[in-house]
Order: C-alpha cells, then structure tokens, then sequence
C-alpha cells in the first residue's frame, strides 16, 4: 500500500520565511503520528502542507497518492484538517455547518445525524448559530464536520485544546476508529501523555524540520520519551553563528 | 540582464545601454525642445498653444503602449510555459513609467484645453478614456504594493493587468457613444493642420518620449532585479537560519531521509506500541506491517 | 461546477437570511444615499427627475461593493478563507455561486431603489422592458465583476480600503451605459437603449468568463 504521506526534503515558505526548511515525513495508513516541538518548530506548517495548504517550493511532497508539486487541490477532498481556527460559518447553525461542509466536500449527507449525535450535538445545540457557540463547542462542530466527511487523512492541530475531559476521551476514541478504519492520522500536541498514548509513533519538530532518529517510546516509560523541545531552542544562540558558507550556497539553490 | 545577474558585485541600475538610451533621450528631448519653440512657427489659429502637440500626442500614445506592455507581460507570466519573473517586473516597470506618462498626458491636456475651450476638464470621450485608465493602474499600483508573498503578489497583479486590458475595449466604446452623442470628438477639432517642420517635430517628440520611456524601463526593471535578488539572499540566509532552530541534531543539508520514514522501521514502533493499549493498536499494528507490500 | 454553484450561492443566502446584514444595513444605506444626493443636488423635481438614473446607478454601485465585501468578510472569519479552499469545491463553482448571491442581492436592493426614485424624485417608470433588461445584464456584470475583485483583495490586510479603488474604476462603463439606457427608457433620451443592453451584455460575459477562469488561482493566493 502505498504511503498516506510522503515528504521529502519538503520545503515551504510563508511570506517569504521558510517555514519548512526540508522536512521529511512518512506515514502510513492507519498509523497515528504524533508531532511535537517548541512553538514555531513547523508543526501547523506540516500539517498545511500536508493538507495541499502551503506550497512546496523544494523537495517533493505526494500525499494520498497525489503529487502536491504538480496539483495542491485534488487532495484536498480526501483530506481533513482541524487548525487553531475551525472555519465555520459564524451565521449558519451547527447542523447548517456540518451539512453544508458535508455536501461540498460530495460526502453522503446521511452521515451528518451520526456525527453530530456522536459529538453531543444532536439536541439544543444542533439549531445554535456557531457564532454562539464556546470555544470547545465549536471545535466538537468542527470535529462532526470531520467524522461525517471521513477523511482519509486526519491532520489535527492541537485537537485537545479547549476540550472538556468528557470530550477529549471521545476525542481520543474518533482517532482509534478513524485509524481503524484505515484512514491515517497525524496530530500535533503538546498534550505529552495523552497524545503518546494515542500515537504509534511520535516525531519531534525543530527548525522547519523533523528531527530524525528520534521515536520516542510508547507513554509506558514517560521519561524517555522525545528531548524536550526547549532543549532544542536553547540550542539555537550556540549554533547559529557557525553556519558556514557551503550551506549558504546550498539554502540559495533551494531559493 | 542574464549577464548583469551573473555579476554579483554589480549594484548599480545602470550600464552601458542605459548610457547610451540617456544620452541619445537627452539628444532627442533636446532637439524637440530647440524645434518645438524656436524652430517651428505658430499656428495660425492657436498661436503658441499649438506647441503643446510636440508634448500632448506623443506622452498619451506612450502612455496606452506602456499599460498595453503591462498586459501583455502579465499575461506572458500567467501563461504556465512563459511564466518568469522578467514579466512580473516588466509589467510592474510599465504600469508605474505608464502612470506617470498618463498624468502627464492629462496635465497637458487640460493645460491645453484652458485657453482652448476656457475651460480645464471637458469630458472629451479621449480625455475621459484616459482618466479611466489612469484611475485602473493607480488601482494596479496600490494591490503590487499591498505586501505578502512575492508569488502571491505577481499573480495577483497579473490576473489585475489582464483583467484591466479586457475592460479598455468597453471603456472605449463607452465614452466614444457616450461623448460623440452630444458634442463630437472635441481633441480631434483642436487639432490643428500640420505640415512641414511642425511634423518632423511631432515625429521627433515621439521618438524623444519612446527613449525615454525605454530608459525608465530599463533602470526600474534593474531596480526591481536588485530588490528581489535583496530578497532571495534574505530567504537563503533565512532558510539556513531555520534550520539552525534545529540545533545539531537536524540535518542541516537536510538531503538525507528521515529514518523514521524508511519503510524498514515501521512496522518497529507499532510493535513496541502493542502492550500499551491493545485496543488502539491493534489495527494500527495490522496495517503498519503492510509497507513491506506497498507498490506505486 | 454548476451543483457547487447551487450549493454555494444557496449558503451565502442562507447567512444573509440568518445574518439580514444587507437587509438592515446595505438597504438603509441605499436609500439614505438617494436621500443625500436630494439634499446636495437642487431640490428641484426636474433637476432630481433628469439626474434620476445616475444617481440611482451610483447608488448602485456603492452598494455593489458593499454587498461584495460581506460576500468576502464571511469567508474570512475565523479562517474560513482556508475552509473555502480545503471545501473540495469546485473554484468556478464557488465564484458563480458567490457572484449569484451577489447578484440576487443587489437585483432586491435595486427595486427597493427603484420605489426611492419614484418617491423622492419624483420618477415615473417608462420603458418597462428596456429598463429590466438593462439592470438584469448591468447587475450580472456588477456581480460577477465584484466577486472576482472580491477575491483579488480577499486576504490582504488592506482589503477593505483597496477594493474600492480597484471595483469602481472597472465598473465605470456599467455606471455609464446602464444610465444612457435608463434615460432612454424614461423618455429623457432619444439614443438607442438597446445598444447599451449589449455594451452590458458584453461586459457580463467577459467578467463571467474570466471570472471562470481566474478564481481558483487567486483563491489559492488568498
């Protein structure tokens, strides 16, 4: 079976700053990777990337069997990305939401009663403008809009955040049934024990790109789980200067 | 400009057929100058006012070829085969020379029309086309300089350059049914009959203002050369920096692959993850053994 | 495409009837509009009756660029900009559902304007059919127009500012020839109206067409 997603010395840039400075990354169907490093490492950017949202401008990057170089928009069906924001429609109601990004995305819209039941949406909620809406309320929207679409590919930034506990275990079980349903799953948290505990295997981030070699063990044995990443910044003012000109030369050619 | 891009300590704008579009720019803006109000005689019915057709003509014609380039380049850029970055500036190059040249051809012309017809706007359907298009590029000028990404940026204002040309031809119906229905083609009425030294002159202004329009290009293209390549070192050293946020651990040529992702070690994390909680990983171990078996 | 359209133009409908932002804010506007140029022109009923087709039409206009920016402004709340792109949608489709919208919208403020000029200008409505006709092709051309450039600012922190300066000078001929044949219409003018109509056709179909084919590629940039 081919790859879910395959990058390779992927580079992307936001604004002009190379926000993925040649990442590699490779998952595989029904595999959960877990994503972690300091703020700013390149997580969300990944995640985007993987999702067809930022272009690469190096490398090579195919996701779902699409090569993203030459099209970024044919994956985008077969994808679900829930970011920081979760891209509802403030005036439409939850159900409204749900079914409209249902329908778009040519998924059956019979699946929108079970998502939005499966994510407690079902009752007074389903009729309440999103705009209305708390924070973790929106993201369980969101979260029905990715259950009723089934994607094949997950990417969850930061999924936990703002969740109840009662939610974050519902979280938790969507993923092992997204994964057992074949679908690949990549997350990226700073929730250290849950996410491991979900995760098969778990990458750290650092400087636009994946540290390699670093799988960190299963959350059995928390203490030898990835190098913290403030580690890795702090390594930064140490490091910065000594670059030398060969790498200057190499950088230009990717510009 | 391929050899002056090779010539990395080069940053001036000019070079030697800058020097030469600027002496022969100065030569000729010169002589029009000498022709137009010393040489030539004036008009009969216009006296010295018709000395504005050595200047008036010639600014408003280079001012439709400049946003005509505009379009053509942008165009050039969206097509995928053509697409380079010497369009975008091109494009960008014309329509800031394109706007000056635009004003100055409003300017003169209502300087001409004051004495003319007494007073300094009259909506000439030529006049009012020019005014339209002046006021497109204006609006071309303000998105290039809106910031964001360089691609973004060029895409944008080429999509904005074409789509400014497809609405000229309207433009031009639009004020000539408009105008002509009420009082006839005012510019052409003024313009006096022309003959001898007059239209060697007008000729000659011509050709002063296509030099000049040429040596503007010239120099704001290297310009925009200098900023981008300003840009482009600032990304290498960017990207060699981010790397370094890394720390010694990343790979800074970033070639090799992440072992992580070598199909060999896969199935490994999944096996280790087993005991932890068997309900999760039991499908996720099933299906990450497959690799082994993965084709395309 | 077309059922991306329908899907498309059927959503920003439906958070116009839950949000009524045109209905509360672009109408009042609209009207207030007409109501401002009868305090700063003449007050006098020939003068108003003359000017009444142009100044209806630059009310138009204004609020083609308004109805355009909230067609714009939904998207952009809270990221939906990427939700837009990551929809799955076909591009064509969401610009012609998005310039449908628009249309629709401002087709019901432009009868709600046309009650404004026969009450404060004292306006009587002749030429039933040439008048239809023309405001049906100008608002097309409004807002297929409005949408592309709608797309053109979408993102840039600028936006709100920078798309009137880029819609209103592109819709000048619209302004222009909508009117002509309005005065034609209303008898003020013996020029032939049908004329125009095609003028407006022909911008429609341009700004459809580009339309078309431009709005993916500025969508990705957005």
């Amino acid at each position: 079976m081919a790859p879910a997603v395959r990058l390779r010395s992927a580079v992307a840039l936001l604004g002009g700053f190379p926000v993925l400075a040649g990442a590699d990354l490779e998952v595989q169907p029904g595999e959960v990777v877990l994503l972690q490093g300091a703020n700013g490492a390149g997580k969300t950017s990944l995640l985007r990337t993987c999702a067809g949202l930022l272009a690469v401008v190096s490398g090579s990057a195919e996701v779902l069997g699409c090569d993203l170089t030459a099209d970024r928009r044919a994956v985008r069906r077969r994808v679900g990305l829930l970011g920081h924001s979760t891209a509802l429609y403030d005036d439409l109601t939850v159900e409204d939401n749900v079914r409209f990004a249902v329908r778009a995305a040519g998924a059956p819209t019979a699946t929108v009663e079970p998502a939005l039941v499966r994510l407690g949406l079902a009752g007074r909620l389903r009729s309440v403008a999103a705009g209305r809406l708390s924070a973790g309320q929106r993201r369980r929207t969101a979260l029905a809009v990715l259950v009723a679409r089934q994607p094949e590919l997950w990417l969850l930034d930061e999924p936990h955040a703002g969740l109840d506990a009662e939610h974050r275990d519902l979280l938790d079980d969507l993923i092992r049934g997204a994964v057992a349903g074949g679908a690949a799953v990549v997350l990226a948290s700073h929730e250290r024990d849950r996410a491991s505990a979900l995760a098969d295997r778990t990458l750290v981030m650092a400087g636009g790109q994946v540290v390699p070699d670093r799988r960190a063990p299963r959350s059995g044995r928390p203490e030898a789980t990835s190098a913290p990443p403030e580690d890795a910044s702090a390594r930064l003012a140490g490091n910065f200067p000594s670059l030398d000109a060969s790498e200057h030369l190499e950088a230009a050619h990717v510009a | 400009m391929t050899r002056t891009e090779r010539s990395p300590t080069r940053t001036g704008t000019g070079n030697r057929t800058t020097r030469v579009l600027g002496v022969s720019a100065l030569v000729a803006s010169g002589a029009v100058v000498y022709f137009g109000l010393v040489s030539t005689p004036p008009d009969e019915v216009q006296g010295d006012l018709v000395r504005l057709i050595y200047i008036h003509p010639a600014v408003s014609t280079m001012a439709f070829v400049a946003f005509g380039i505009t379009a053509l380049a942008s165009l050039l850029y969206l097509f995928p085969r053509t697409r380079s970055w010497r369009w975008d500036r091109l494009a960008g190059a014309s329509g800031e020379v394109g706007v000056v040249f635009c004003a100055l051809s409003l300017a003169t012309g209502s300087i001409w029309g004051r004495p003319a017809w007494g007073v300094w706007w009259t909506w000439d359907a030529r006049l009012t086309l020019t005014a339209l298009l002046c006021a497109l590029f204006v609006g071309y000028l303000a998105l290039r300089r809106t910031g964001g990404g360089a691609e973004s940026r060029a895409i944008r204002s080429a999509v904005a350059g074409v789509l400014f040309a497809a609405v000229v031809p309207i433009d031009h119906f639009a004020t000539e049914w408009w105008r002509t229905l009420h009082q006839g083609d005012t510019l052409e009425s003024l313009h006096p009959k022309i003959h001898g030294a007059q239209l060697w002159t007008m000729l000659l202004s011509f050709i002063a203002f296509a030099l000049i329009y040429a040596w503007l290009m010239f120099h704001r293209t290297r310009l925009e050369q200098l900023e981008s390549r300003l840009e482009n070192e600032g990304l290498a050293y960017a990207l060699a920096a981010r790397r370094a946020e890394g720390g010694p651990d990343v790979d800074p040529s970033a070639s090799s692959v992440s072992t992580a992702a070598s199909p060999a070690d896969a199935p490994a994390p999944a096996a280790a993850a087993a005991p932890a909680s068997a309900s999760a990983t039991a499908p996720a171990g099933a299906s990450a053994s497959a690799p082994a078996g993965r084709q395309s | 495409m077309w059922r991306d359209a329908a899907l498309m133009a059927g959503k920003d409908l439906r958070i116009e009837a839950r949000s009524r932002v045109a209905t509360n804010q672009v109408a009042p506007f609209a009207v207030i509009v007409l109501v401002l140029f009868g305090f700063a022109l003449e007050p006098d009923r020939n003068f108003l009756q003359t000017a009444a087709p142009g100044l209806f039409w630059v009310a138009v206009l204004f609020c083609s660029v308004l109805a355009v920016q909230r067609s714009f402004a939904v998207e952009a709340a809270d990221a939906a900009g990427d939700g837009l792109r990551m929809s799955g949608l076909d591009p064509a489709g969401i610009f012609l559902g998005k310039a449908a919208a628009v249309a629709l919208e401002l087709a019901a403020l432009e009868a709600l304007l046309a009650v404004g000029i026969v009450v404060f200008y004292s306006t009587s409505l002749t030429g039933v059919a040439l008048l239809l006709a023309t405001a049906a092709v100008a608002t097309i051309g409004l807002a297929a127009c409005g949408t592309l450039y709608g797309v053109l600012a979408a993102g840039l922190r600028v936006r709100e500012t920078l798309l009137p300066l880029l819609i209103l000078p592109v819709v000048a001929p619209v302004l222009i020839g909508a009117t002509r044949a309005w005065e034609v219409a209303l008898g003020q003018s013996l020029d032939d109206g049908w004329k125009w109509v095609t003028l407006l056709a022909v911008f429609a179909v341009v700004y459809v067409t580009l339309g078309v084919l431009a709005f993916g590629t500025l969508l990705e940039e957005a």
